[in-house]
């Protein structure tokens, strides 16, 4: 018997029909998939209970791939095969990745986006996405009973457009119809219900793991709009950790410690800070493989005494993002808390502190961005009635393009809302131009060289003229998601030329696999075809001369050898007809043989005819 | 006649409708859809709907509209959990047959 939810008023889906739609969290370190269940936001975990998902994926040799707690315990033993925090290489370059020498995978140099060498061959982070996505796929329809109609996907607010597009990419990959990608703090701020309270502005203070962002987000009319975002990527809950963990080491004055060991006291310090969260203090006791001991108490007070650099190092980009968006910490209205490590009393504290009021926190804050994607999905599927409205996002970044000089034209302001379209109109530079270079930029800077590079095409077939009467007309076109499509139009001639921004990498993943693919099925193929058709020539040439010489010379075979001869050809036509070029070789070989004798009698008729009626001293 | 919930159905609901932040009570009927002939409908309900016969069960307000009842008389409304899925499910004494999915029925 199917399990029923309870829908909204007049909104019950005929069987078979749900609209099931799931909110997706695709977080570097964890990923999380929720859905709304009888009106509520619920995250969905998996067999054993849990609802994290470590953003961990492991490839075998034989192609084989553990997504996951398993990848997750690998970790050490392989290295090179298991991949972590891939989110950090979506849409990335080499160029872009910073600490490249010190990561342990074998990185390829790619078109637009770096790539991974694994045992299970090349590697792309979209397809390494999609691992992910396709694991949290497979839960949510085991929990929901039925195939999905499609998913919100968060990212992160500073995101530009290559980024997501790529994840937009390995969530097609993965079988997800994307409904929306939308912004990591606007998903909290809904999960909190801001979306249908007052309008205002919220911060989104964000420390997660291993990074650490700050959004400032304005609601008015419906729409979110991120004024500013900020943050340190090398900073999360492992930082507050190690500090327990230095600690833990002068307590006990260990010899240098093994690797295990190292790992036992990291564990140790880890349930130590989370312990702190509820309790004043904490007993923190290990013995190592050594036979070393300790025990010692931590309060909080000497943890909160150990960790405030790392708290006031997460204020610094706090007040930067309130700079950027010209605002002072008394205009914030509300504090959305996000991120396991905003569980921290010290955290807390600092953050209330900071904007002089109590940050909201009755979410669980590791599951608040999955929980504000499933409503926008519960809503973009269709299952809320009208008062809902739709929630509409905006452009993080300035999109333009490039002019002369290598200076940038903003044709679509950072903020605004999208869906959109705007025209700008261009012309040449010099007389008689025929054709115009369009370079997609996106960024806030003012020299195109330091904004991001989207695309480039070029408009060509512009009737020449002087330079400045040519009217060029290029549209830039986002689409729901924060995608973009440009064109350009000469407005006399109508030439037009446009570009669908899927850039930074060129060619999408899909195609550049299929054309790897294709050539190296295909090389076999070709040589075998290269083969048949030499093959065909020659027999077609040999039994072309074989007639003619049946023809000519006829007369030197009796009916018996005739006879033969033309078995033999109307052999080799029938294989001909086949494809079996090995075939066609023996046929080839068999009419050679079967006119050898035939080839000789001719050749010695040639000969005495050559001869006839020559003295024989003509051939001394 | 009457419809019911069981206690843990009940809770559910009341949960639900508490984080809702508005409703008061659920909606219970049937359509004539699905392979089977029937379908639940199982619906939020916002006002007191006109008409509708009244149950309370277990603290719960459960509507039903008068021409449904004769399908779904005697059924205890249930919660249950099937591996990851979880869910309301209907205990209807009427059902002859179910599709095999259980979600479309006839009487």
């Amino acid at each position: 018997m199917a399990l029923l939810q309870i829908s909204e008023p007049g909104l019950s889906t005929a069987p078979h029909q749900h609209r099931l739609a799931v909110g997706i969290d695709l977080g570097t370190t964890n990923s999380l998939v929720a859905t709304v269940r009888s009106g509520l936001a619920v995250v969905l975990d998996d067999e054993a209970g849990r609802s994290l998902l470590p953003s961990v994926v492991r490839y075998h040799p034989d192609g084989k791939v553990d997504v996951g707690y398993t990848a997750q315990s690998a970790q050490n033993a392989d290295p090179h095969n298991t991949v972590v925090s891939v989110k950090r290489f979506m849409g990335r370059g080499i160029a872009d990745i910073d600490d490249i020498a010190s990561l342990p995978y074998r990185f390829v140099d790619a078109p637009g986006m770096v790539q991974l060498k694994t045992a299970a061959g090349v590697k792309s982070p979209v397809e390494v996405s999609a691992e992910i996505l396709r694991v949290l796929r497979q839960r949510a329809e085991a929990a929901m009973g039925g195939e999905l109609v499609g998913a919100v996907i968060t990212v992160p607010a500073y995101f530009d457009d290559a980024q997501r597009q790529a994840t937009k990419d390995a969530a097609q990959l993965a079988g997800l119809n994307v409904l929306r990608l939308l912004n990591e703090p606007t998903a909290a701020a809904i999960a909190y219900g801001l979306d249908n309270g007052s309008e205002g502005v919220y911060a989104v203070y964000d420390l997660g793991g291993g990074t650490f962002d700050i959004s400032i987000l304005k609601l008015s009319k419906g729409v979110f709009e991120v004024l500013a975002t900020n943050g340190d990527s090398a900073l999360g809950g492992d930082d507050f950790d190690q500090r327990i963990f230095c600690w833990m080491l002068e307590q006990g004055r260990f010899a240098p410690l093994s690797a295990g060991d190292a790992r036992l006291l990291l564990t140790k310090a880890r349930d130590a800070k989370e312990a702190l969260t509820e309790h004043t203090e904490v007993r923190v006791t290990a013995v190592l493989s050594t036979g070393e001991m300790m025990d010692a108490t931590l309060t909080q007070a000497e943890f909160n005494k150990m960790t405030a650099s790392l708290v006031s190092k997460t204020l610094a980009p706090t007040r930067k993002a309130l700079r950027d968006a010209g605002l002072s910490a008394d205009e914030v209205k509300g504090v959305v808390m996000v991120g396991g490590s905003t569980r921290m009393p010290c955290i807390r504290q600092a953050v209330a502190d900071f904007f002089k009021q109590t940050p909201l926190t009755n979410l669980d804050p590791d599951k608040v961005v999955a929980l504000g994607a499933a409503t926008q999905a519960d809503v973009l599927a269709g299952n809320r009635g009208g008062e809902d409205w739709l929630l509409l996002d905006v452009i993080p970044l300035s999109l333009g393009l490039e002019t002369m000089g290598g200076l940038t034209e903003k044709v679509i302001p950072r903020n605004t809302t999208i869906p959109t379209a705007r025209a700008q109109d261009f012309t040449t530079f010099k007389d008689g131009q025929t054709a115009m270079s369009v370079h997609v930029l996106q960024g806030e800077r003012e020299l195109a060289a330091d904004c991001r590079s989207l695309a480039r095409f070029e408009l060509r077939g512009i009737p020449p003229m002087v330079a400045g009467a040519a009217r060029i007309r290029v549209t830039f076109q986002v689409d729901a998601d924060g995608l973009l499509s440009v064109s350009a139009r000469e407005q006399s001639s109508g030439v037009e030329a446009s570009v669908q921004v899927k850039p930074s990498y060129g060619l999408g993943d899909e195609e550049i696999t299929r054309m790897l693919k294709d050539a190296f099925t295909h090389a076999k193929g070709d040589m075998y075809a290269r083969a048949l058709n030499e093959q065909i020539v020659d027999a077609q040439g040999l039994i072309a001369a074989t007639r003619a010489a049946l023809a000519e010379d006829g007369a030197l075979l009796n009916a018996e050898e005739t006879a033969a001869i033309e078995a033999s050809i109307a052999d080799l036509e029938k294989l001909l007809a086949g494809t079996d070029h090995q075939a066609i070789k023996r046929g080839v070989e068999a009419l050679n043989a079967a006119t050898t004798e035939f080839a000789q009698r001719r050749m010695d008729q040639n000969v005495r005819r050559a001869m006839a009626g020559q003295k024989l001293e003509t051939f001394g | 006649m009457a419809v019911t919930l069981s206690e843990r159905a009940a809770q559910h609901v009341t949960n639900f409708l508490a984080k809702r932040g508005k409703g008061v009570g659920i909606r219970l009927g049937v359509r004539t859809t699905g392979c089977s002939g029937m379908a639940y409908k199982l619906e939020f309900a916002d006002e007191v709907p006109e008409g509708d016969e009244v149950f309370v069960s277990h603290g719960v307000t459960v509507f039903v509209d008068p021409k449904s009842l004769a399908y779904i008389d005697g059924t205890e409304l249930d919660y249950a959990r099937e591996g990851l899925n979880e869910g309301f499910k209907f205990n209807n004494p009427n059902v002859k047959n179910e599709c095999g999915c259980g979600e479309s029925f006839n009487v």
